[in-house]
């Protein structure tokens, strides 16, 4: 943080207001609510991947004492509204559905759903449904899946095929392309879930004599479930109340409202009761939503001295079955964005989401970021081609200062980054001449296999798609001059109601203290975008700002009246309204409110009373940050365990409001691509079977496996009013391919390769034969 | 129905409890502290951790019924009545030690046991202390420095 843009509250590390009641056990999560008359939920699964309904039996789950309802698809699929959410609603998707109608999808697609007096309840009845399933051959391998005479994942739609873009490849990069001087790697990244420690989980109350349903959501956009909600069960929009207290982490998961908690709103308004859901592990894993399953076909087209003239990517995504949100992932993203933070003329790209009879995929922090582990790969995988150091490819080919703005090849404007800047700060952290001199030295002289590995992107933060761009702030002045701020995000470990105040405390010159911020609640917000997308600071941070904007102006003009003085020469500073350069000419800001709202004869003649204002903030279409990642591994030649040694993160998110949370934001998403680059990989068999359904198969890092991670920070301000950027999800977009490429570079002393991930020991041992 | 007799932070509880009833569910049902989490209800992830007489436990791992006669501290029972942090609380606040706050509860007590046994531990020990308590959030950063830290405030 630079002096000049340190504020009081602003750039400060302040302690969070989130943690005392987190700390205490006195957060309220989903599953901590409680209502009279509550019924409990669970879902009887599908465990074939592709297959005919041939019977399903549920007098033996009805007979069981405590058990209120058991629902199959002809109990709710009629009823059910369109599932599709408000951001693709008009885009071609997945035949979404409550339940299981006819045949199954994927495994722990829902087939039943049992209401009883309780889980233990629920769970017994669960047991006794009896499901024949005529099984059929699934669609596993998105690799095959386009392949003629494959089956069908969604007979309505006629295609595996879910979605597509090309760009033309001109004859100019045809050439560069079929020339001698290419690079041509393919790269494959396994599939992987968010994992929030908190799984989904509803409680959903319908009150048929009133007609309003009131729910309480893990969710990190409550505006969205509220909508969806009203969709799927046909009771009015301004009916339905979506809550959402604390929410035990998302990174995508819960941005969109997922089919279950659909169902069981469904389900509560058919039923007229209160009902609650809580996913537990085994469903969170195999059904919540699937992310990062890519493959892609790269071509990098160089000069002789290593400059990269043209590129191609062919990219597929495994969409899975039904996915939540867009369809398929981000694969548009991946192909325009596959050059990155790099110079290069022409660029070319095919991305094609494929329908699999899988989990569907979903938003996982960073939905794109196969473009960075493709292109990240294979600037390692050119330079020791050419015969280049990696650090030294990147010099050569990365945009200086002083090339932007730039336009990528693909049409996106990229503008006020330092890509350059952070390569080079993160190579002098973590030392990387030095390390190559050791690198060498121990290679020599023990055999030892340690490496170097970058991973350098640019991060779009995009506004472009209604509703993601727009948050609106309502700041409300307190007759005793304390401030409530309502936003419509839906914070789930952002700290938010941390750094709203911040940057409303510092914008109105008010304490901190005296700064509450509300949110997660449908009823008493205005309709946002929720949490999500790496936006709050850039977003929710400038409606706040444009709210306090009006508020100061106000509150000025009231003291300019009863001062007497001129609305310019006076200025908030520490709770007080005082003319410039006189600070004993003064009224305190609570003053100004307490008159405001109860001495309302003393305002100014025909003003309003009371001090409050709404404001909107529309965001550019690109708002970019930037990064670079450097970190040191050593590969154990005769376990192939990786160990990370070292990992340096050089980050510019412009203005930072909170350091500390920055700096949280960039650990967890680290660690969370640690997990994807070393350990984490949710496996079907060939039969679509699930075989990582527990934490004991699916491995997340835990404390003994991840290093201390070091941070450099550069501040390019955003040309938005408060000069932040978006940085929740970048953590996790520069990992994954700097620890590959360290891997690979160790690899590389002794001639072995990689290709895909996670590098488990079984990969690295097969690699080094 | 079984009766059992349970000291949850310092307050006897009678109840009747099914045999089946985890320590968990009776802990944050019947006795609604709901501080206490559950991620996996498999025994890895660590959220669900109480102390039993002392001792950190996975309370989804537990039935009610094992836990009769005997003293459970669950997050609830660490801080003061007033609401002030316990020290190893505090240091998890100072230090950036949560995000979201889901898996902190187990965090917090795990980490009270471990300074209890082994006031001054050195990092290795408090990364093989923590690994059995899963975090998504954290990157486990500001968990080990807040571990450090309240080593070093009970020093």
């Amino acid at each position: 943080m630079s002096a000049s843009t340190a504020g009081r509250f602003v750039g400060q590390s302040v302690k969070r207001r989130e943690d005392p009641r987190l700390l205490t056990g006195h957060g309220q999560y989903v599953d901590d609510i409680a209502l009279p008359g509550m019924l409990h939920c669970t879902f009887v699964r599908s465990d074939v991947a592709r297959g005919r309904i041939v019977r399903v039996d549920t007098s033996a789950a009805r007979a069981v004492a405590g058990v209120t309802a058991v629902l199959t698809a002809s109990d709710l699929n009629p009823h059910a509204g369109t599932m599709q959410p408000t951001l693709v609603m008009a885009m071609p998707g997945a035949p979404l559905r409550p339940l299981a109608d006819g045949d199954v999808r994927f495994v722990g697609e829902p087939i039943v759903l049992i209401v009883a007096e309780s889980r233990y309840v629920a769970e017994d009845a669960a047991e006794l449904v009896e499901v024949d399933i005529d099984v059929e051959p699934p669609v596993i391998d998105v690799e095959r899946a386009l392949d003629d005479g494959m089956p069908i994942v969604h007979p309505e739609l006629g295609t595996n095929l879910g979605g597509e873009m090309e760009f033309p490849v001109s004859p100019e990069l045809e050439a560069l392309l079929q020339g001698d001087n290419v690079v041509r790697r393919t790269f494959r990244q396994q599939r992987h879930t968010p994992v929030p420690m908190e799984t989904r989980g509803i409680v959903v109350a319908y009150e048929p004599a009133g007609g309003a349903i009131h729910a309480w959501m893990s969710t990190q956009n409550p505006h969205e479930a509220k909508q969806a909600i009203a969709r799927v069960t046909g009771v009015p929009a301004h009916l339905v109340r979506v809550e959402a207290h604390d929410v035990g982490g998302g990174f995508g998961q819960k941005f969109f409202t997922p089919r279950e908690e659909l169902t069981v709103a469904l389900a509560a308004r058919r039923l007229g009761r209160t009902l609650k859901w809580i996913e537990d592990r085994r469903e969170n894993l195999i059904a919540s939503n699937h992310a990062r399953a890519d493959v892609a076909h790269c071509t990098f087209a160089l000069d002789t001295d290593g400059r990269l003239l043209g590129t191609y990517i062919d990219h597929i995504e495994d969409a899975g079955s039904f996915p939540v949100g867009a369809t398929g992932g981000a694969g548009q993203l991946v192909g325009l964005l596959f050059t990155g933070p790099y110079k290069c003329p022409l660029a070319s790209l095919r991305t094609r989401a494929v329908w699999t009879n899988t989990c569907g995929r979903g938003a996982y922090r960073g939905p794109w970021m196969f473009e960075t582990v493709a292109r990240e790969q294979m600037v390692d995988a050119a330079a020791r081609q050419i015969g280049i150091d990696p650090l030294e490819w990147r010099r050569r080919n990365v945009l200086a200062s002083a090339e932007l703005p730039y336009t990528l090849p693909t049409g996106l404007p990229l503008d006020m980054v330092s890509p350059a800047e952070t390569l080079e700060q993160a190579a002098e952290i973590i030392g990387y001449d030095a390390f190559r001199a050791e690198q060498r030295r121990v290679f020599a002289e023990e055999g030892r296999l340690i490496g170097i590995g970058l991973g350098l992107y640019v991060e779009p933060s995009t506004g472009m798609m209604d509703p993601m761009g727009t948050e609106t702030a309502v700041v409300r002045v307190d007759p005793n001059g304390q401030v409530t701020v309502s936003l419509g995000t839906g914070s789930h470990g952002q700290g938010i109601e941390t750094t709203m105040a911040q940057v409303v405390a510092e914008e109105l010159g008010i304490e901190f203290d005296d700064v509450t911020i509300v949110q997660g609640d449908s009823a008493v917000t205005a309709y946002g975008r929720g949490t999500g997308g790496s936006g709050t600071a850039v977003i929710a941070g400038n409606s706040c700002r444009n709210a306090c904007a009006i508020v100061r102006a106000k509150a000025i003009e009231i003291a300019a009246h009863l001062m007497e003085a001129a609305p310019d020469d006076l200025e908030i500073v520490d709770s007080a309204i005082s003319v410039r350069g006189t600070p004993t000419r003064s009224v305190a800001f609570a003053e100004v409110a307490r008159i405001a709202y109860l001495e309302t004869a003393r305002l100014p003649e025909g003003m309003e009373v009371g001090l409050e204002a709404t404001a909107t903030f529309k965001a550019p279409p690109f708002s970019w940050s930037n990064a670079c990642h450097a970190c040191t591994v050593e590969v154990d030649r005769a376990t192939g365990v990786v160990s990370i040694l070292r990992y340096v993160v050089s980050e510019d998110c412009g203005v930072m409001i909170n350091p500390m949370i920055v700096e949280g934001q960039v650990a967890g998403g680290v660690v969370q691509g640690i997990g994807g680059a070393l350990y984490e990989h949710f496996v079907y068999d060939d039969d679509g079977n699930p075989l990582t359904t527990t934490f004991m198969d699916y491995l997340l890092p835990t404390a003994t496996e991840v290093p201390t991670i070091e941070y450099g920070h550069v501040e390019t301000p955003s040309p938005t009013p408060g000069g932040h950027k978006g940085m929740g999800e970048g953590g996790a977009i520069g990992s994954p391919p700097a620890i590959f490429n360290a891997v690979a570079d160790a690899l590389a002393l002794v001639g072995a390769t990689i290709d895909h991930t996670p590098l488990s020991p079984e990969v690295v041992l097969l690699a080094l034969g | 129905m079984l009766p059992v007799e349970i000291t949850v932070n310092g307050e006897a509880r009678h109840a009747a409890v099914d045999a089946r009833r985890t320590l968990a569910d009776f802990l944050r049902e019947e006795c609604a502290l709901t501080g206490t989490h559950l991620g996996c209800e498999h025994g890895v992830c660590g959220a669900c951790t109480v102390l039993l007489d002392g001792e950190a436990v996975r309370s989804c791992l537990l039935f009610a019924v094992q836990a009769d006669g005997a003293e459970v501290t669950t997050i609830e029972g660490l801080g003061g009545p007033d609401g002030a942090l316990s020290p190893v609380q505090d240091a998890f606040r100072e230090e950036h030690g949560l995000q979201c706050g889901f898996c902190t509860p187990g965090f917090v007590v795990s980490v009270t046991a471990l300074l209890a046994e082994n006031p001054r531990p050195s990092e290795p020990e408090i990364r093989d202390a923590l690994s059995g308590n899963l975090c998504r959030c954290t990157g486990y950063q500001g968990i080990i420095r807040a571990v450090q830290r309240a080593a070093g405030a009970s020093e």
